[in-house]
Parts: C-alpha cells; structure tokens; sequence
C-alpha cells in the first residue's frame, strides 16, 4: 500500500466534512448559470423540430435586424466536425446541412437579453426538407436508408464488435444446463438538477476562456482549439462546481463551442443556459440495449461458457457510444469465473438523441441480464442464488478470460454481509405471495485503463506549493460534480503533509493554471488524482523532512508530520510547526513545489478491443433488495434494499454512504421507472422531456437503504481505495427483478419494471402462458467475422490468435 | 417571455424585505421571483431547475411559506418578506440545518441544497420533532439526484435534535455504514 506517515492514519478513513461543504449549504458555490460578467449578452439556440431532414436555407436576416440582437450565428460559420472519441468525430456546432433528431442545434444568437434572444429565435426560418427516420435498432439493422452517417460500419450500423475468447461451443458441451435469455433495458437520462450553462469571454489579445458545467475540461478544451481552429494556447477552460453530472456533462456539447464563437463574433461576454427541455435533447444518456445471453453451467453453477450478444439504439451521434458499446460486453467476466466467453455488440444510429456515458457506462444492462440469468440458472439447479455466486468468484489477482486483470475482490464480504443482514436465509422463497426478495451483484472499474484519444502521458496530474506561513496548495485539473474529488485531493495531501484538510486550497479543473486530469468519468478520480496528489505530497514531505530533521537534530525516519507540526516519533514534545519546517526547506532548497502524475499500468489484453474495460482496480457489490407487489395494478414498491461495496478503503466513510445511497437511489429509479420515451409514429419526438413527466423517486418512493462499507485494501489505489461512485447502481435494477419474481413467480426481463409490465406478465401467468414479460426477439445482425483471442487458461498471451491459413 | 421584446413593458418598482433588509427594486412586470432574486439582486444562491414548478430546487421563503420561486411574479411580493439561502445563517453562524447538512454530506452537488434547506426549515419551524414520514412529505416537491436523500433525512433529524436544544451527534451508522 503506498502512502503513509507512519502506521497511523489521522485523515484518511475519518468522517470529514467535504472541503466545499460550508460554500454548498450557505449557497454561495458559484454555478456556471451563477457567472455574470459586465457587458455579458444572452444566447439561444435555434433546435431541429425534426427528426431527420435536410437544411435546405437558412435565413437569418430577421433575427439580425432585431434590436439587442449582437449576432446571428449558422452552421456555415462552424464547419470543422468535432465530438469525443477521435473514432466519431460526427458532430458541428451548428448543423450544417442535416439535423438528425428533435433538438439538433440549426442555429443561434446572442442578444442583450434572454427575452430578445427567445423572439429573435422565431425570426430565423429554416427550410427544411424532411428525410424519412430511423427510429429504432430494428430499423437500422433492416433499412440502411436513409443513411444517417456517411460513416459505420454498416449502414446505419455505426458500431460492430466480435469477439470470442476461447470455443464457447466447447464449454456449452461441456455444460449440464445451458439456458438462452433475452433482456431489455431501457434508456433513461442523468437529469442533473443544474441545467448545462456556459460563458465565454473573448478578449482584445485574442485570448478566449470558457466556464462551463462540464465534466471534462481537457476534452472540452481539445474540440475548442479545433473547432475555432485556435491554438489551445489562447483558450483557457474553467469547470464550475457541477450541480449533478453523472456522466450527462462528459461530451463537448454544441452550446459551448457556440458560446465561445459568439463572444469572438461580438466581443463581450455571452451566456447560455440551456432550458430543461433543452437537456432532455442533449441527453447522451443511457443507450437502450436489447441482450441475449447464452449461459452454460455444471450442476454446482460453475460457468463453462457465456455468449453474450448487445444492441444498442445509439441515437443521432456518436458521443461514446463505440465505447459504450465495448462497455456493454467487458465486464461480464469480472464477478464469477466464466471459462470461455464470447461477446458480439451492435450499435445502431437512430434519429433521437445521442446517448452516451450514464452512471455505470454501458455496463448496468448487461450487469441486469447476467444477475437475472444467473437467478434462473440458481432455481433450475436447485441452488441457493448466493451460494452459486459465492462457489464461482473470481479469485483475486487473476486474468478473467477476456484479459480484465482482476486485483482486490470483496464480493465475497460483500455477499456474505447482505445475505446476513436482510436476513436472506429466512426469506428468500420464504415471503408470502405479493412480498419478495432478491439479490444481485456487480464489479465496476476505478478508472479507465486508457485516455479516450491515444496518447501515453499521464492520465491525471497535481501540482503542489508549501508556502512560509505552512499554506498547502494543491493544483489538479480533476472536476468537483459533487462527488468530492476536491475533497479528496485535500484529504490525501492533509493525511502525507500533517496538516487539516480544511487549511489546504484545492485548485481544480482550470486548464491555464491546473495540470491536466482527464475528467470525472468512468469513476477514476479518486484512484488517479488521489495517486498523483500522495506522489505529490511524497514528494513535498522529501523536500522538507531533511531540513527539519536537521533542524529538530533527529533521525529523519523518525520524523512525524501531523497535527500540523513535524516531531520526533519518540518524543512528540521536540517538534516544529509545519510553517518552521517549511521554512528551514525553503532556505536550503528554494521554493518547496513539487509535481506528481498518475499513469495506469498497462493491459494484458493485446487485441483490438482490449481498450476497454480494464482498470486498475475493480469495485464490487452486492445487494438484496425487497420489494412488496400488489397483485391487481402490478404496482411494485420496494421497502428497502441491503447493499454492501467493496471500495478498497475509504478515504472518507461519509462521503462513501454519499456515493453508496445515491447510486442506490438512482437504480432504483432505472428498476423502476425512469424512460426516455418517444412517440411511436415516425416523428420519433421525445414524448416528455419535462422533470414532471419523467418520473424519477422523490422522497416517497425512494427506498430505506442499509450500506454495509467493505474495505479490502487495493494495492493500485491511493491508500488502497477503489471507486463507489457508480458500481453500487449496478446491482440495483437485477436485484428488484429477482426479487419481483420472488413475491408473484414472474419474470420481467426488462428495465423499467412498470406496473404495466408486471400486470401483463400476471395475466399471463395466470392463464397459463410464460409467466414473463421482456423482448421476445434479437435482431438478425450481420456480424464480422470474429476476433479469436486464446484465454489465459488455454495458454493465451492477450493477443489475437493467428488464423490457421496464415500459420505457414 | 415576452412575444415584443422592443415594447419594453415599463419597469414596476417594488419594495419588499429579503433576508431581513428593506429592499428597493425596479424589474420588467413578468419577472419570476427568482429572476429578481438571481438576476436583478444578485442573490444567485437560489438555483433554478426547470423553471416550471416541477423540481423544487428555487424553493425560497415568501413570509416563512416555502414557494417554487420560478412560479411566483416579482410584482406579487410588494410589501412581502422573502427569505433566500443567503439569510439562513445568523451572520457568520450556520444554521443547525446547515451544520448538519455539512456534516452528514447532505449536499452532494449543493445544487438542490437551497431548496432543501428552506423547505426544512419552514417544517421545523412548524413541528420541531418531525417523524420520518413527516419529512418526507414536507420534502417530496424537492428533488434531488445525488443523495437519495437519506443524508437530508438524517441531517433535517439531527439539526431538529439540536434545535430542541438536545445535545444530539450524527449516529455512527449514518457516517460509516452498518458495521
């Protein structure tokens, strides 16, 4: 375990307060929708309401003689394509001759008030010539007209993936049970309360900077720099405090790339603050996917063999989705040891909203139809669901059969703590009809193994100045969405430093004065800053500790820095302030500043694809949840759910619950209702992108939830912790479906679980038909052919195997 | 939103009292509340989320009744008390709410946090010792993404204790999970 002053640990693992704490509750955190700057003018812009068409002219000459409007902007003015993975670089700013769903920005302006803006809106006309739509996966596996992209890679296929890890035929022969599945998982939205919000600000020395509500600062910076074709020099990016992110503030967004261009255009500042409706448009939510699963099993549940297959309905862009994509098919061999796995995932382009990376990218859905699988696997062997888990764990430090190289595993602790808190022994199978409890578990990565564009420096970096006065710095380019990674950096540095977390300033996300951090995606901050910050501080503490040894005339191994003080180990009274020691460094070495970096160790999967899904470490959980159905409206209630999270170590346990609760909170709202929902004739509109018409859990039907903290150190994380930020969501939606089938003896093999849902499949159990409701089919994909890697087992070494007719 | 932006609609000039202090302010008739709070005094610790009445975070105090500020017209709280975020604490003294929400990471993001905040305290004001139930009702027009809530439960227990004047501390459980 690195870190460490000594044994003891006077930060980490304490309940603290988040550093930003006071600001939040007094309301004085400033948003990006809080920025006012003198002479700052409003913008809009002007959305599609079509789902697919042609932008025949444009005429914006109405708008331009309104007065307060400063300037009108089109497509034509933006045309250098942008978006987040360099694979789909399929967005503009501003379409420039096609709109590919409802909302799709056409045009915009900025004028000195919103209200001047909103009118000048109505006096751009836009001819438009409409193209018929593609409007779900199987339309883009049957129609490649109109063909949404010129890219793909088939028709409107945009994504392909083959992949197969050893002869599952050979471990289904081997099997005693082999089952098929077929699952649905609905799409849903982040619904951050704070709508996205940009400023920008151009000056006379050509010098741009942007504040936006972004979860990704560097990236947003990059597609800046190319989209005005300015070097990223004179472009200075600030991320404000996000209000809620979950992965809805990941892409560069069209709004800020507009906002940026306007204040160029005009020369004073301009806002834009999207409406709500607006980012129901923006969504890059969670993609709807369409699974099948093929499982074989012993008769004591061991896995011989999974084929997985996903669709995923992409929407217009490709945001993440390539990523998503793979999301959707490697995680699946890090809870339970699978021996030969192979996976094949489609993503389609739909006219609707993109959708992208949401709270546990890519993985919630194939997580929902694996939990449920192995569910009916259990019952048809007659096993307990948790003991067949508990029998088949990866062990740690291990290589899964796709190459996830697996370090710390507390699924064990996990299982066994919500087995014996629920009470599950006593329960399940045991509840009266219409009561019912299930149970699900999960594995989810501390980070992306790799940066989303190829590059081999430094995923996350800090910067750290000790002052005279025994002020501490700490400069990262990480981004607070709530989730406390300001928090964390400050409690690091305070815990190697000695010193009170909350006398440290935390510089963060401001790409001119911090060192780049990739973003808050794909739960790596605490992990990948936390690293660079304790190298950071190591590195400060090495500085400082020989003058003060000196100094204080004791051994430096036996210096202790805490309390604000460096002292003697063995005499705690013979000390200095850490101010003193400071001093006595700086006036032999100079100014005490010091840099740390964080890079990810390298993946032992070699084949194209491998790219995702490892991490350094995995976090794992397992939950029960209980739910109460009424047997007549299919209404389902869940009273409570158990959940346990292996997190490595808690840097802070409150902070952890935070995490814990609301990762349960909203998987519960995907088990239960939250629907990105469309009109069913080809309008392909979305039906309600309103807060009070997308049903998520108030207060009255959020769940009582008991958090059981697992903590096994990880030897790759920052005094051993591991991520909690999403993988406790995953296990959330499987457990409600078990635990439905539980109460009323059917299964709804599709997120949401809506009393619609649950009524249809009682009425077809009660006359007499498959007591079940899900998909009933999977789309005829055609597949390339497949990449073929050895598993470990067999002797692989993580590459792709050389087909025979090359071997001579 | 006006359909005539060049007909400036004349300015109304309002006098009211926020956070304690009469206030004087002249804005365009179809202001909300909370553009005037936000826009027109500055007062940007009330945050709005949908600005149609359906989430609860621009919840404020209008004469100690929590209202959607988004739903309510500036020219209607002539002569009227409005209480913001910004008044909640006693000059650099948090409020009991606020040291609970602190400590218990109450406020994730701190986006809805405002809201949350006004609305408890009204409830508190009204019944001092709340049950569970009790709080959720008074809570169920605020939404939030981050915490699921159960930290605001237990942040509203705590500061009602301490308003009680009973020397109540965060429960174990609630800082470290089931041991």
């Amino acid at each position: 375990m690195a870190g460490g002053n000594g044994d003891a640990l006077r930060v980490v693992g304490r309940p603290q307060r988040k550093v930003d704490a006071v600001d939040k509750v007094t309301g004085q955190t400033r948003f990006a929708d809080d920025m006012h700057l003198p002479q700052m003018l409003y913008g809009k812009l002007l959305r599609s309401p079509h789902p697919h068409a042609r932008i025949v002219h444009i005429d914006a000459s109405g708008a331009e003689k309104l007065p307060g409007v400063k300037a009108v902007l089109v497509g034509s003015e933006l045309p250098i394509p942008f978006g987040i993975l360099p694979v789909s670089q399929d967005e503009h700013a501003l379409a420039p001759d096609r709109v590919r769903f409802v909302g799709d920005p056409v045009a915009a302006v900025a004028a000195t008030s919103e209200d001047v803006a909103t009118a000048a809106l109505d006096r751009i006309a836009v001819q438009y010539e409409q193209l018929d739509t593609i409007a779900s996966i199987d339309e883009a596996v049957q129609r490649a007209e109109p063909l949404i992209h010129d890219y793909g890679d088939n028709g409107n296929l945009h994504k392909l993936i083959n992949l197969e890890f050893g002869d599952v035929e050979e471990g289904f022969a081997e099997a005693d049970v082999v089952r098929e599945d077929l699952f649905f998982y609905g799409g849903n939205t982040h619904l951050p309360m704070e709508q996205h919000a940009a400023v920008a600000s151009y000056s006379a020395d050509h010098k741009l900077t942007l504040w936006s509500s972004t979860q990704t600062p560097h990236y947003v910076h990059r597609a800046l720099a190319k989209v005005l074709a300015m070097p990223a020099s004179r472009i200075r990016v600030i991320a404000c405090p996000n209000g809620g992110g979950f992965g809805g503030k990941s892409d560069p967004f069209n709004h800020e790339i507009v906002v940026a261009r306007l204040a160029m255009k005009t020369g004073r500042p301009v806002k834009i603050t999207l409406t709500r409706e607006e980012v129901f448009y923006c969504h890059r939510g969670r993609h709807p996917t369409l699974m099948w699963a093929k499982t074989g099993v012993t008769k004591d549940g061991h896995i011989t063999a999974m084929h997985f297959r996903t669709a995923l309905d992409g929407g217009g862009y490709g945001s993440y989705g390539v990523a998503s994509t793979y999301y959707t098919g490697a995680l699946q061999t890090v809870t339970y040891q699978i021996d030969r796995y192979k996976f094949q995932g489609a993503r389609a382009f739909t006219n609707k909203p993109p959708c992208g990376p949401k709270r546990g990218h890519g993985t919630p859905q194939p997580r929902f139809g694996v939990e449920v699988q192995v569910d009916k696997l259990a019952e048809q062997l007659n096993l307990d669901p948790a003991e067949m888990r508990l029998r088949h764990l990866v062990p740690p430090d291990s290589l899964t059969a796709n190459y996830m190289r697996v370090g710390s595993i507390g699924l064990k602790a996990c299982i066994n703590k919500v087995v014996d808190g629920s009470g599950w022994k006593n329960t399940f199978r045991k509840l009266p009809e219409g009561r019912g409890v299930g149970l699900a578990c999960s594995g989810y990565l501390s980070g992306a193994g790799l940066p989303i564009y190829w590059n081999n420096m430094p995923h996350s970096g800090v910067q750290l100045k000790c002052d005279r006065g025994g002020g501490v710095t700490v400069f990262c380019g990480s981004t607070d969405i709530g989730q406390g990674s300001d928090s964390i950096l400050a409690y690091i540095v305070a815990e190697v430093l000695g010193v009170d977390p909350f006398e440290i300033r935390v510089v963060t996300a401001d790409t001119d004065l911090t060192p780049v951090d990739l973003g808050s995606y794909s739960s790596r901050v605490t992990l990948m800053s936390g690293n660079a910050a304790l190298q950071a501080a190591e590195r400060a503490r090495d500085m400082i500790a020989p003058e003060a040894a000196a100094k204080l005339d004791v051994p430096r191994e036996r210096l202790v820095f805490a309390e604000s003080r460096v002292f003697d180990a063995e005499n705690p009274e013979h000390a200095m302030s850490f101010a003193e020691a400071v001093q006595a460094a700086e006036a032999v070495v100079g100014t005490i500043g010091t840099v740390g970096s964080y890079t990810p160790p390298e993946s032992a999967g070699r084949y194209r694809g491998a790219g995702v899904g490892p991490s350094p470490a995995y976090s794992y959980s397992a939950a029960v949840a209980e739910v109460a159905v009424d047997l007549e409206s299919g209404i389902v209630s869940v009273p409570k759910i158990w959940v346990a999270h292996d997190v490595g170590r808690c840097i802070n346990p409150t902070a952890v619950m935070g995490q814990v609760e609301g990762s349960i909170y909203m998987g519960l709202g995907e088990a239960l209702m939250e629907d990105m929902a469309y009109r069913e004739d080809r309008r392909v509109v979305h039906k309600i992108p309103s807060m009070l018409e997308y049903k998520s859990p108030t207060t009255l039907e959020m769940c009582e939830v008991e958090t059981f903290l697992i903590t096994d150190p990880d030897p790759n994380g920052p005094f051993g912790a591991k991520e909690v930020g999403q993988g406790p969501l995953l296990p959330v939606a499987p457990a409600v479906a078990n635990a439905v089938y539980d109460a009323v003896g059917v299964r709804i093999d599709e997120v949401p679980i809506t009393p619609e849902k649950v009524h249809q499949a009682l009425k077809r159990k009660a006359k007499g038909h498959e007591a079940r409701y899900g998909p009933m089919s999977f789309p005829d994909i055609p597949w390339p052919d497949p990449t073929r890697v050895p598993t470990p087992a067999e002797g692989g070494d993580g590459t792709t195997a050389v087909p025979p007719e090359r071997q001579h | 939103m006006a359909n005539s932006p060049n007909k400036h609609a004349e300015k109304v000039h309002v006098s009211l009292t926020v956070n304690g202090e009469h206030t004087e302010v002249a804005f365009a008739p179809h202001r909300t509340l909370l553009e005037v709070l936000r826009e027109d005094l500055g007062l940007t610790g009330t945050k709005h989320g949908c600005e149609l009445g359906e989430c609860g975070t621009c919840v404020v105090l209008l004469d100690d009744r929590p209202v959607l500020s988004c739903l309510v017209l500036g020219i209607d709280c002539a002569g009227r008390s409005v209480k913001t975020v910004e008044g909640i604490a006693d000059g650099p003294t948090l409020h009991p709410l606020q040291e609970a929400f602190a400590d218990l990471g109450a406020a994730q993001c701190g986006y809805c946090t405002p809201g949350f905040l006004l609305t408890a305290e009204a409830l508190l004001e009204e019944y001092p010792s709340p049950s569970r139930d009790e709080i959720k009702q008074a809570l169920a027009g605020n939404l939030c993404r981050c915490t699921g809530y159960i930290k605001i439960y237990e942040a509203v227990e705590l500061a009602a204790a301490r308003l009680r004047g009973e020397a109540a501390e965060p429960k174990d459980e609630a800082l470290y999970g089931r041991r």
